[in-house]
């Protein structure tokens, strides 16, 4: 694309001034607009959710964060040579992965769930779909399904809860599983110091990581603003239907991690739909079935699966949600 | 015309690996997906479905030159039919909890698209011992990839082989390979290898003729 304006500048007949060159999209007005710069706003705005996590966690979110992101470039690293492919370590996007993926781990998993998760995020859900800008399925959420059914005991409520940890923190169940019963203190799981995945627990890094992400223009702001506007509505209906509840809508938006999927899972620019009526449909179905699961199943959370399954109809979205394009509508060709 | 047919031996071969019904043909996906979380279940699957192929392959070739045209779909159906209730009842009687475990799938081998295959492409054209080795090559063939998969699953998600445990104790079960995604996962990366390794084995032949 980028030496074709200089060929037909070759040739333009001599003498003639004006040329208008017309070229067919894509027209990068910004060639600094690069997966690389992308990604690595994705870091900054997750700094200061590493930030909370490593406070809260203390070495348990190093230990975590350490082995996902290692493993997810190693595997990278390791598939792409397979494939003969030049290695795209410099996008930066196995590092992405590798930290979403750490930060949504409980901080008691063993270190092989952190080595297995990150291969089957890295392999099954990107490189075997033909690697960056192909894959259907968020990777990092692939390798967090994967583990998460497979070792039930070692992801579930349970594994959160240490009685005798050390840190005072992982002595309490996690908001989320104990929300059937009991209501935490809407100021602590605002600020996060309760327990959960090392990423999900304070809703106020997310959302000054999440802020950044959508100024920066580098997460689009309709999918987090569907979904949680979702949440806010279906969790205020209940909320209203049930007065006397402990659990309230603001529990709903500041519990679990449902900021940080807003902000930083869902808005994965590879799966999620392209143009705004279809991030619309996107965030909305999104926040649609995170209520569901969490009223109706018997998992306490479902941010994961619920972006999981809006991924998959991604390309579905993608055609229904087609801009009317300037002067009109495209007229149907009769066959 | 006939010469231009495989023969037995050649059939034989083309039935476990250049052919494999898995593999290769992409045919049969529905017990190879259902029944292969085990070594137990998936053996017994492919111990009855070579059956019911070699049976059917048999008769249909001996009564070949007897089929019609529009009927002969019809003809393999209740040919495969009669011998897959022989499988069935077979399998209720002296190994019933294994029926019980494979539910309705041994029934199910009356739609495997294995078995009509190799009746109307080898049996419904080709003498019986042709037939025959053809079944036998194409259930071997069967067999193997049914066990590959069964063999990462079982491992993988419970730690066993024929329900021996073969995995160190402590070995976490990756409780999701024993699961339907599981069959799945295993089928698309085995499916991958084997056409890697078969295209680096077409390429060694390839190669060997330049060189030499």
């Amino acid at each position: 694309m980028v030496d074709k304006p200089k060929q037909d500048n070759e040739e333009a007949p001599k003498g003639s001034t004006a040329f208008l060159h017309v070229g067919s999209s894509p027209h990068l007005s910004n060639s600094r607009l690069t997966t690389q710069r992308m990604m690595i706003d994705v870091l900054i705005g997750l700094l200061p959710i590493l930030v909370f996590a490593i406070v809260i966690f203390r070495w348990f979110a190093i230990l975590q964060l350490g082995i996902c992101t290692v493993s997810c470039i190693a595997f990278e690293a390791l598939f792409s040579a397979w494939r003969g492919k030049p290695s795209p370590l410099w996008d930066m996007s196995a590092t992405v992965t590798g930290v979403i993926l750490g930060l949504s781990m409980p901080w008691s998993a063993p270190w092989y769930i952190g080595v297995i998760a990150s291969g089957v995020a890295i392999g099954i859900g990107k490189i075997v779909y033909g690697g960056l800008g192909q894959n259907i399925f968020n990777p990092a959420m692939v390798g967090r399904a994967f583990v998460m059914i497979s070792f039930p005991a070692a992801m579930g409520a349970a594994a959160y809860l240490d009685p005798d940890g050390t840190l005072k923190i992982v002595t309490q169940a996690t908001p989320m599983s104990v929300a059937r019963s009991s209501a935490t203190p809407l100021w602590p799981l605002f600020l996060g110091t309760v327990n959960g995945s090392l990423g999900e627990v304070s809703t106020l890094a997310a959302l000054i990581g999440g802020g950044y992400l959508c100024v920066r223009r580098s997460a689009s702001y309709e999918i987090p603003v569907g979904i949680l506007g979702t949440i806010f509505i279906l969790g205020g209906i209940q909320n209203l239907l049930n007065p006397d509840s402990t659990f309230t809508v603001l529990h709903h938006l500041f519990g679990g991690p449902t900021m940080f999927g807003a902000f930083f899972i869902a808005t994965d620019p590879v799966t999620s739909p392209v143009t705004r009526r279809g991030k619309w449909i996107y965030g909305v179905s999104i926040g649609l079935i995170i209520m569901l699961i969490r009223v109706f199943s018997g998992y306490p959370e479902g941010t994961m699966f619920a972006v999981l399954l809006m991924n998959g109809v991604v390309p579905l979205i993608n055609r229904w949600a087609i801009p009317i394009p300037v002067g009109g509508p495209v007229p149907v060709r009769a066959q | 015309m006939v010469n231009d047919q495989p023969t037995a031996l050649e059939r034989f071969i083309n039935g476990i690996l250049p052919e494999n019904p898995t593999y290769r043909q992409l045919l049969g996906m529905c017990p190879t997906l259902a029944v292969t979380n085990g070594m137990q279940s998936a053996m017994t699957m492919a111990g009855a479905t070579a059956f019911v192929l070699i049976c059917a392959n048999i008769v249909v070739s001996l009564i070949r030159n007897l089929l019609k045209p529009h009927l002969r779909i019809l003809v393999y159906t209740l040919t495969i039919a009669t011998f897959v209730t022989i499988a069935d009842r077979v399998l209720a009687a002296y190994m019933y909890d294994m029926s019980k475990q494979l539910g309705p799938y041994i029934p199910l081998i009356i739609v495997n698209c294995i078995i009509v295959c190799r009746c109307e492409v080898c049996a419904s054209s080709q003498a019986v011992h042709i037939a025959a080795a053809d079944a036998v090559g194409q259930s071997l063939g069967f067999t193997l990839a049914l066990a590959s998969i069964a063999t990462v699953r079982e491992v993988l998600g419970a730690g066993t082989w024929f329900g021996i445990a073969v995995m160190p104790a402590g070995f976490p079960n990756w409780v999701l390979m024993v699961l339907p995604p599981g069959a799945f996962i295993t089928l698309g990366l085995l499916l991958g290898l084997v056409n890697w390794l078969t295209a680096l084995w077409t390429q060694g032949r390839k190669a060997k003729p330049t060189a030499a």
